[in-house]
């Protein structure tokens, strides 16, 4: 693209200009963010999610900040039975773990984009795949204790106020939704970065996209694990 | 392409991130494991959660390495949250306050714990 050479010869020029850059990118009359289209559509749409995360999280802390019943305790609820004693938040903790290394295999996966390492970028995204599907299982686990051992419904539970169930299942709900799109996503590009797709494209832009929209997903949990589970 | 060029780092500021990012998971879950409470939790649990988001964007999705004008783009609209966040929490303790009120307080009382 002719268009970027020329921009990155403006680059050094424009960084240390702050605002007077801001008002150069918008008001040159053409292309006012100099990344691929797909990037920059991505950016917009992450930026709609956060908002419909927000409204599903803000939600969550006006019901629980109403109710007279006393919330459940998540760090009494997620506690797991293991070697005779009760860990609190041990399963939340190993899945925040696992969502972090699979965000670590995705920036690897985009570098060796860069690099045009067909190869160690498609191993690399199957790997954040595969962190991905662990994740998502550790959910379905999760899940079934709540319904089928605590008893834990939309519309009530037996350890407190009636909207833990509703808030919960809404909120990790949408959030495994989102982790499992991204898994079949991100396996569908990794496919074809390993079938030579993009060397015969010629740009592996793609999977630096795919690795946005991933890291986000590791974003939103970092502030349910916050909000939902530590609070 | 000139852009994609434009974009690498080492491997290692990658790695350096992950283990950064793995220390303030540790001392997320460690706030609930050894059970602060009140302010100094919030604090906490704050500071770990708006740290690790801000390397997650700054590092992993490189937004560090874009131009302003997508940084402030994405990340200035967000802040409106803040507003609706600000009155819900307004709204939710009024309700708490008229529940209180009307269902009466034998209906908090005997869940306290």
């Amino acid at each position: 693209m002719s268009d970027n050479s020329q921009i990155d010869s403006q680059g050094a020029v424009a960084v240390q200009a702050g605002w007077q850059h801001i008002v150069d990118d918008w008001s040159a009359d053409k292309q006012v963010f100099h990344v691929p289209w797909g990037k920059a559509m991505m950016w917009i749409f992450l930026v709609s999610d956060t908002f419909i995360f927000t409204c599903f999280l803000t939600g969550y802390m006006t019901v629980r900040m109403s109710t007279t019943v006393p919330w459940p305790i998540p760090s009494e609820v997620f506690a797991l039975f293991i070697g005779g004693v009760n860990i609190p938040l041990v399963l939340i903790a190993i899945m925040t773990f696992i969502l972090i290394t699979s965000s670590g295999t995705m920036a690897m996966a985009v570098n060796f984009a860069y690099r045009r390492d067909r190869v160690k970028t498609g191993v690399l995204m199957l790997v954040t795949a595969a962190f991905g599907v662990s994740f998502v299982g550790m959910q379905a686990f999760e899940w079934t204790k709540l319904i089928v051992e605590e008893g834990v419904r939309p519309w009530g539970n037996p350890m407190g106020a009636a909207q833990f169930g509703s808030s919960f299942f809404m909120i990790t709900g949408f959030h495994g939704l989102h982790v499992s799109i991204g898994v079949i996503y991100l396996t569908i590009v990794a496919l074809k970065v390993l079938r030579g797709d993009y060397d015969r494209k010629g740009n592996y832009e793609i999977v630096e996209i795919a690795g946005l929209y991933w890291h986000f997903v590791d974003l939103v949990w970092v502030f349910i694990f916050a909000f939902f589970y530590l609070w | 392409m000139e852009h994609a060029d434009a974009q690498q780092h080492p491997i290692s500021i990658y790695l350096k991130i992950w283990i950064l990012l793995f220390v303030l998971s540790t001392f997320s879950y460690m706030v609930d494991y050894l059970e602060f409470h009140g302010y100094l939790r919030w604090f906490l649990i704050i500071l770990f959660m708006l740290l690790k988001a801000g390397f997650i964007v700054a590092i992993f999705m490189h937004m560090k390495w874009e131009r302003l004008a997508l940084m402030y783009t994405i990340l200035l609209p967000p802040l409106c949250l803040l507003v609706l966040i600000g009155l819900m929490a307004i709204e939710g303790d009024y309700t708490f306050l008229l529940r209180a009120m009307f269902f009466g307080q034998e209906s908090v009382a005997p869940f306290e714990h």
